[in-house]
C-alpha cells in the first residue's frame, strides 16, 4: 500500500474535522473494504481516519424497533438477543455476511456507507424502511442509496447509527455468488406498519432497489403462492460471468418466494 | 498390515511425521528464508494481452528511494526459458518453439508478462518505484479463442508465421475412418475441458543468493523438482555450471504441477543477484499467481465413437485443440499428446483409435501440467462419450461399460495408442464401488429427492490413467529431453540410524512418512531412527522430482533398490563377523542370523562394525554403509478405478449438490492407507471443483476476468459431501513394491462422474450435455433451453 497518515479519531466531531483538514482523507470503520483496496494500491488516500476509538458509536438499543450504532460489528448484531427478539431476519442477515473474521471486524455503518451493490445490509435498510442517522441529520433509506457505491452522504458526513422499525414479518434470502459469496441475488421481504416492501441487492445495475411487482402481489396476499407467475424484468439488472440478467431476474422471484415462506 | 517389527511398515496408517512442524507453524517455506543483506524484487507486468514495447523509461524508478537496480529485457542477454519435450507434427517436422525471454523483449504476449524488475531495499520501495517506470505500449489486437488463432491474422509470435505450435497425430486414421463408416451407430460429442488456475496454498517465491567469494549461486525456490530447475536454468538459460549452482526447494505448500516448471522470476533474480552482488527475494502475491502460474487443461475436442450391432466399440476418433497460452511452458507440449491421447483406450477394448491434436498459441497465460495433466482430459472425454453412447443406444450405463471392458485375464494388454497396461481388474473396482456407494439404494434416494422437488442423478466414471512417469527410453523416443528415473541414497550412520536422500520432492504428499515406512519395513528399524532428506541439490544426488504420481512408483523403487544394496553389504559383514557363509545369513526384523543357529547380530551392530572396522572383510569390502541407487521404470503404471457420483439438482435455481460420492481406486499396494485416503479426498475435491466451480475466463481483449477469489471459485468444504473412499488393488507387475501411484487419481476419475450425474438428473428435461464448470447459472439455462 501507499503511505498515508493514520489518525485515530476521539469523537465524531474530531473525525469530521480531520476529514476536512486532510487533502484526500477517508474514514475507516471496520476496514473490510478499505484495507484490501489499500493493499492492492487501488486507493491512495492521504489520511485514514479510524473510528475505532470513538465511544458511543457501537451498541444496540430497542425501543419499538432496533437502533444499531454505526460501529457495531456484524457478529454483535447476529448474536444480539435484542435483535433476535425484535427483527430476527436482521440477525440472520448479519450471520450470513462474509466469514467469521469479517463479521468480527466489519460494521453496519461501514457497510451502509460503502453501499456495495452486492452487500446485504442495504437490502434490509430499504425493505424495513430504516433511518440512517448521521452526525448532522437523519436520512430515510429510500433517499440514502444512490447507485453503485453512491449514497446521500456528504463528503465529510459520518453515520452514527441505523434505526430499523419492527416488522410483523421479515426474512432475508441470499443466493450467494459461488466465488465471493456476496449476494448474487439477495431479497429482503418485510411486512411492517408501513406495508409490504421487497428490496433486492446483488442484482441491480444501480445497486439495491425495491421490486414493485413483488410488493404489489404480496401487499394483498403475503404468501409465496402470491408470487406465482410474477416476474421481474431483466432490464436494468446486472449481467456478468456469474449470472445473466435473466437468471438474476428469475432468482429474484425464487428467492422472494423462499423469503416469504421463511418469514412465516 | 505391518510386517515390520516396529508396526510402522508397509500398510500401516502411520500419522504423518511432517505434520508436527506444519501444524505448529514451524515449517520452513521459501518466504521464511532471509539472507544477510537481502533485497526485494518486484516485477512490473504487462497490463495488456498483446502489445509492442516501444520504449521503457526506467530513469525515475532507478533514482527512487531504496532502489538498488532496475532491469528490463534489454539488459538481460540470456537464453530463453526452454521446453523440455519436442513434439513432431504428423508430417514429421518439429514443433515451433518461439523464444521465451524471462523479461519481455520487444513485445508482451499476455497480461502478466514480465516487463521489468525493480530491486530495492524493501518490497514497498520496489513497488513504489515500479509505478515510476514509463512503458510506451503499442497495443495490438489479442487472440484468445483457439480456432480464431488457428486461422491466423493476429500472430502471438510473428517470427513463426502461425499460431499453431504443432499438429500432431497418433493411431491409424484410415482404419478408424473405415471402422466408423462400418459401425451400426456413431456417437459424437463436443467437449470443452475448462481452463483451471492451480492455486497452490503457497504462492511461488524465490530467494537468490550469489556469493562473490566463490562465485556460487544458491537459489531457494518453490519447486517440485530442484534438480530439474538447476539443469534447465543453469544449462539452458544462464550458462551456470551445476557445481556452482545450488537449488533448494524447502517446505513447499502444494504444487499440483504448477511448481514443476522453470519460471521467469526465479531465473531473473538468480541472474540479478550476481549483477548487484546481494541476495534478492521475490514472493508472488495471490493476484500475481493468477496471471503467472501456468494454468491447466483448456482443451476443445470433437470426438466420434463407433459401436457395432453387438454394442461393442469399434473405433474412436478424436480431434483436439489444446491451448498453449502465449509461450511454451516447460512440459506444455507433452501434456495434450503423450499424456493425453495415449490414454484414449481407457479401460475399453476399442480396437482402433486415432487422435489429432493441434496445439495453439494465444495471448493467455501459458498452460502446462496440472494434477492429472492430459489424463483427466482423456478420462473426461471417454467417460462422457460412453455415457452419451449408452443413452443414444438405450443401453444401461453399467452394461455398456462392462460389455466393453478389458477382461481381468487379458493383461498385459496392448492398446492401439502405444501404451501396454500391465495389470488391472476394472470389473472388481466397479463391483466394489457399486457396493460401497449403495447403488442398489439409489432408486429410493431418487424418490426421496423427488418429494423435495429435486432432481437426482447418478453418474459413473470407470477411468484409467498412466503414471509412474516414466521409462526414460520410451520417453526419449517420444521427444522428452530428459530422463525420468529417480534416485535414492541410504546413508546408515555408525549407530544404525539412517538418513535417506531422495530425488523425489514432498510438497504435501507425506514422503517423509511413507518413505520412512518403506525403510522401516525393509531394514527393520524404527521410524524415529529414519530421516528423509529431499529438496536440496547441495546434498541430494541428481533426481527428477515429483509429478505424474511418480514418487512412490519410481522414487520408492529406487529407495528399495538402495536398501537392498545395504542389506546385501551388511549380510556380508555379518557373515564375516559370525564366521559363516554369506549365503547362510538370513535378514529378518532387523536382525542378521546364521541360518539354523542362534547366532544373530542386530542391524545397529553391523552398522557399527562397518564404521569401526576392526573385524572386517577388508579384502572383500570397503568400510562404511552408504548406498545409492538409480531406478528407471520398465513401464508406466496404470492406476484406475470407478467413481460414482450422485447429485441433487434444484430445478428452481440450477443449484447442484453433490450428495454422494464414491471412489474405489486401484493404486496397487498401499503403503499408508491414511495418506492414500487423504490424497483421494484432495483429488476428488479438485475434480469436483473443476466439474462444478472452477472456470478460468478471459474477455476478448485478453483480460483475465477470474483474477481473484472474488470471481474464481475454489471448492470449499460446503461444496463437498463426505466421500466414500476405498482401494481395490491389483499389483503393478514391474516394480518391486507393486505400487501404482495415487496423487492424481481423484482429480482424473471424478469430473466425468459428476457431469454424467448432472446429465442424468436433467435427462427428464431433455438436457443432453452440460459443460464444466456446471454452475447453477449454466444448469438453470440448460433447463430453460431444453424446455424451449
Amino acid at each position: 500500500m501507499h503511505d498515508f497518515n493514520y489518525q485515530k479519531a476521539g469523537s465524531v466531531a474530531d473525525a469530521v474535522s480531520a476529514l476536512n483538514a486532510a487533502d484526500d482523507g477517508t474514514v475507516m470503520a471496520g476496514g473490510m473494504t478499505l484495507l484490501p483496496t489499500l493493499k492492492q494500491r487501488l486507493a491512495a488516500p492521504s489520511d485514514v481516519i479510524d473510528l475505532a476509538g470513538v465511544s458511543g458509536l457501537s451498541g444496540i438499543s430497542v425501543s419499538g424497533g432496533v437502533t444499531i450504532g454505526a460501529m457495531t460489528t456484524h457478529a454483535a448484531v447476529s448474536g444480539s438477543t435484542d435483535v433476535k427478539g425484535t427483527i430476527p431476519a436482521l440477525a440472520d442477515l448479519a450471520e450470513g455476511i462474509g466469514d467469521p473474521q469479517v463479521r468480527n471486524r466489519g460494521t453496519i455503518g461501514g457497510s451502509v456507507a460503502n453501499n456495495d451493490p452486492a452487500a446485504d445490509y442495504p437490502a434490509a435498510c430499504l425493505a424495513l424502511g430504516a433511518t440512517i442517522k448521521t452526525d448532522r441529520r437523519e436520512i430515510a433509506a429510500d433517499d440514502f442509496f444512490n447507485g453503485l457505491f453512491e449514497t446521500a452522504l456528504a463528503e465529510d458526513e459520518i453515520i452514527t447509527s441505523v434505526s430499523f422499525p419492527s416488522a410483523e414479518k421479515a426474512a432475508y434470502m441470499k443466493f450467494p455468488n459461488p466465488a465471493s459469496r456476496y449476494a448474487l441475488v439477495g431479497v429482503f421481504v418485510a411486512k411492517t406498519a408501513a406495508g409490504v416492501r421487497v428490496a433486492v441487492t446483488g442484482a441491480g445495475d444501480s445497486g439495491v432497489f425495491r421490486a414493485s411487482s413483488l410488493e404489489q402481489a404480496l401487499s394483498s396476499n403475503f404468501s409465496a403462492s402470491a408470487l406465482d407467475g410474477i416476474t421481474v424484468s431483466a432490464d436494468d439488472l446486472m449481467s456478468d460471468i456469474h449470472a445473466s440478467a435473466e437468471y438474476r431476474a428469475h432468482l429474484i422471484t425464487t428467492m422472494a418466494k423462499r423469503a416469504v415462506t421463511a418469514a412465516g | 498390515m505391518p510386517d515390520g517389527v516396529t508396526g510402522t511398515g508397509i500398510g500401516a496408517a502411520v500419522k504423518r511425521v511432517e505434520d508436527q512442524r506444519f501444524l505448529t507453524g514451524r515449517g520452513n517455506y521459501t518466504d521464511d528464508i532471509n539472507r544477510p543483506g537481502q533485497t526485494y524484487a518486484y516485477v512490473l507486468r504487462s497490463p495488456h494481452a498483446h502489445a509492442t514495447i516501444k520504449s521503457i523509461d526506467t530513469a525515475a524508478a532507478s533514482e527512487a528511494s531504496g532502489v538498488v537496480a532496475v532491469f528490463t529485457g534489454a539488459d538481460m542477454e540470456v537464453g530463453g526459458l526452454p521446453c523440455g519435450w519436442l513434439i513432431h507434427n504428423e508430417d514429421g517436422s518439429p514443433m515451433h518453439e518461439p523464444p521465451h525471454p524471462p523479461l519481455a523483449v520487444g513485445k508482451v504476449r499476455h497480461v502478466g508478462d514480465q516487463v521489468a524488475v525493480v530491486i530495492a531495499e524493501s518490497l514497498a520501495e520496489a513497488k513504489n518505484a515500479a509505478e515510476l517506470i514509463k512503458v510506451d505500449y503499442g497495443v495490438l489486437p489479442a487472440v484468445i479463442d483457439m480456432k480464431t488463432a488457428e486461422a491466423g491474422g493476429t500472430l502471438v509470435h510473428d517470427d513463426i508465421g502461425t499460431n499453431k505450435c504443432y499438429d500432431w497425430g497418433i493411431g491409424d486414421k484410415d482404419a478408424v475412418d473405415a471402422a466408423l463408416a462400418a459401425s451400426a451407430h456413431v456417437t459424437e460429442i463436443d467437449i470443452v475441458n475448462n481452463r483451471l488456475i492451480p492455486n497452490a496454498m503457497e504462492p511461488r517465491a524465490a530467494v537468490a543468493d550469489f556469493n562473490g567469494a566463490n562465485s556460487e549461486y544458491t537459489l531457494y525456490t518453490t519447486s517440485q523438482n530442484p534438480h530439474v530447475i538447476r539443469l534447465l536454468m543453469g544449462a539452458f538459460v544462464l550458462s551456470l555450471p551445476e557445481h556452482k549452482l545450488r537449488v533448494i526447494a524447502p517446505d513447499v505448500g502444494g504444487g499440483f504441477g504448477s511448481k514443476i516448471f522453470l519460471y521467469a522470476e526465479e531465473t531473473i533474480i538468480t541472474w540479478a543477484s550476481a549483477r548487484i552482488g546481494r541476495p534478492i527475494k521475490w514472493t508472488a502475491d495471490r493476484s500475481e499467481a493468477f496471471i503467472t502460474d501456468a494454468h491447466g487443461r483448456d482443451h476443445v475436442t470433437h470426438a466420434k465413437l463407433g459401436i457395432d450391432d453387438n454394442g461393442k466399440f469399434t473405433a474412436l476418433k478424436v480431434e483436439t485443440y489444446a491451448n498453449m497460452g502465449a509461450y511454451l511452458s516447460t512440459f506444455a507440449s507433452s501434456v495434450p499428446t503423450y499424456l493425453y491421447a495415449t490414454l484414449l483406450a481407457g479401460v475399453y477394448t476399442t480396437p482402433v483409435i486415432y487422435a489429432n491434436v493441434k496445439a495453439i498459441f494465444t495471448n493467455t497465460v501459458p498452460v502446462d501440467a496440472y494434477r492429472g495433466a492430459g489424463r483427466p482430459e482423456a478420462a473426461y472425454l471417454l467417460e462422457r462419450i460412453v455415457d452419451r453412447a449408452a443413452r443414444e443406444t438405450g443401453v444401461d450405463q453399467l452394461e455398456i461399460r462392462r460389455h466393453n471392458m478389458i477382461q481381468p485375464d487379458a493383461f498385459p494388454y496392448q492398446t492401439p495408442v502405444a501404451l501396454a497396461y500391465d495389470s488391472g481388474n476394472y470389473q472388481a473396482t466397479l463391483d466394489s464401488a457399486l457396493s460401497l456407494g449403495d447403488v442398489s439404494g439409489y432408486p429410493a434416494r431418487k424418490a426421496g429427492s423427488a418429494t423435495k422437488g429435486l432432481k437426482r442423478g447418478i453418474g459413473y466414471s470407470t477411468y484409467i490413467e498412466a503414471c509412474g512417469i516414466a521409462p526414460s527410453a520410451v520417453a526419449g523416443a517420444l521427444g522428452a529431453r530428459a530422463g525420468l528415473y529417480e534416485s535414492a541414497e541410504v546413508r546408515v550412520h555408525p549407530t544404525g540410524s539412517v538418513t535417506v536422500f531422495t530425488g523425489s520432492h514432498s510438497h504435501g504428499q507425506g514422503h517423509e512418512t511413507t518413505f520412512a515406512q518403506i525403510v522401516s519395513d525393509q531394514l527393520g528399524i524404527a521410524m524415529e531412527n529414519i530421516e528423509i532428506n529431499h529438496g536440496d541439490t547441495g546434498n541430494v544426488q541428481f533426481g527428477m522430482g515429483t509429478y505424474g504420481s511418480r514418487s512412490l512408483a519410481v522414487g520408492g523403487s529406487a529407495l528399495v533398490k538402495a536398501t537392498g544394496k545395504i542389506i546385501a553389504k551388511a549380510s556380508k559383514i555379518a557373515a564375516h563377523i559370525m564366521e559363516a557363509s554369506a549365503d547362510d545369513i538370513e535378514f529378518k526384523d532387523g536382525n542378521f542370523t546364521v541360518a539354523g543357529t542362534d547366532k544373530s547380530m542386530a542391524f545397529g551392530e553391523i552398522a557399527l562394525a562397518a564404521y569401526v572396522p576392526h573385524n572386517f572383510p577388508h579384502d572383500e569390502l570397503e568400510p562404511g554403509l552408504d548406498e545409492t541407487a538409480f531406478y528407471d521404470p520398465a513401464n508406466f503404471t496404470f492406476p484406475g478405478g470407478t467413481h460414482i457420483c450422485e447429485v441433487e439438482v434444484d430445478p428452481a435455481t440450477g443449484v447442484v449438490k453433490v450428495d454422494n460420492f464414491t471412489a474405489v481406486d486401484d493404486i496397487g499396494r498401499v503403503i499408508n492407507p491414511m495418506i492414500v485416503e487423504g490424497q483421494v479426498h484432495g483429488g476428488v475435491a479438485q475434480g469436483i471443483g473443476q466439474a462444478l466451480l472452477e472456470g478460468c475466463s478471459y474477455d476478448s481483449d485478453g483480460q483475465l476476468l477470474t483474477g481473484s477469489y472474488m470471481d474464481y471459485t475454489m471448492p470449499r468444504a460446503d461444496n463437498l459431501p463426505n466421500f466414500k473412499v476405498a482401494t481395490q488393488s491389483t499389483l503393478c507387475t514391474h516394480n518391486v513394491l507393486g505400487v501404482k501411484g495415487v496423487g492424481e487419481v481423484g482429480a482424473i476419475g471424478s469430473p466425468p462422474a459428476v457431469i454424467n450425474a448432472i446429465v442424468d438428473a436433467l435427462s427428464d428435461f431433455g438436457v443432453k450435455d452440460i459443460s464444466m464448470p456446471a454452475t447453477s447459472a449454466k444448469v438453470w439455462q440448460a433447463i430453460q433451453d431444453a424446455r424451449g
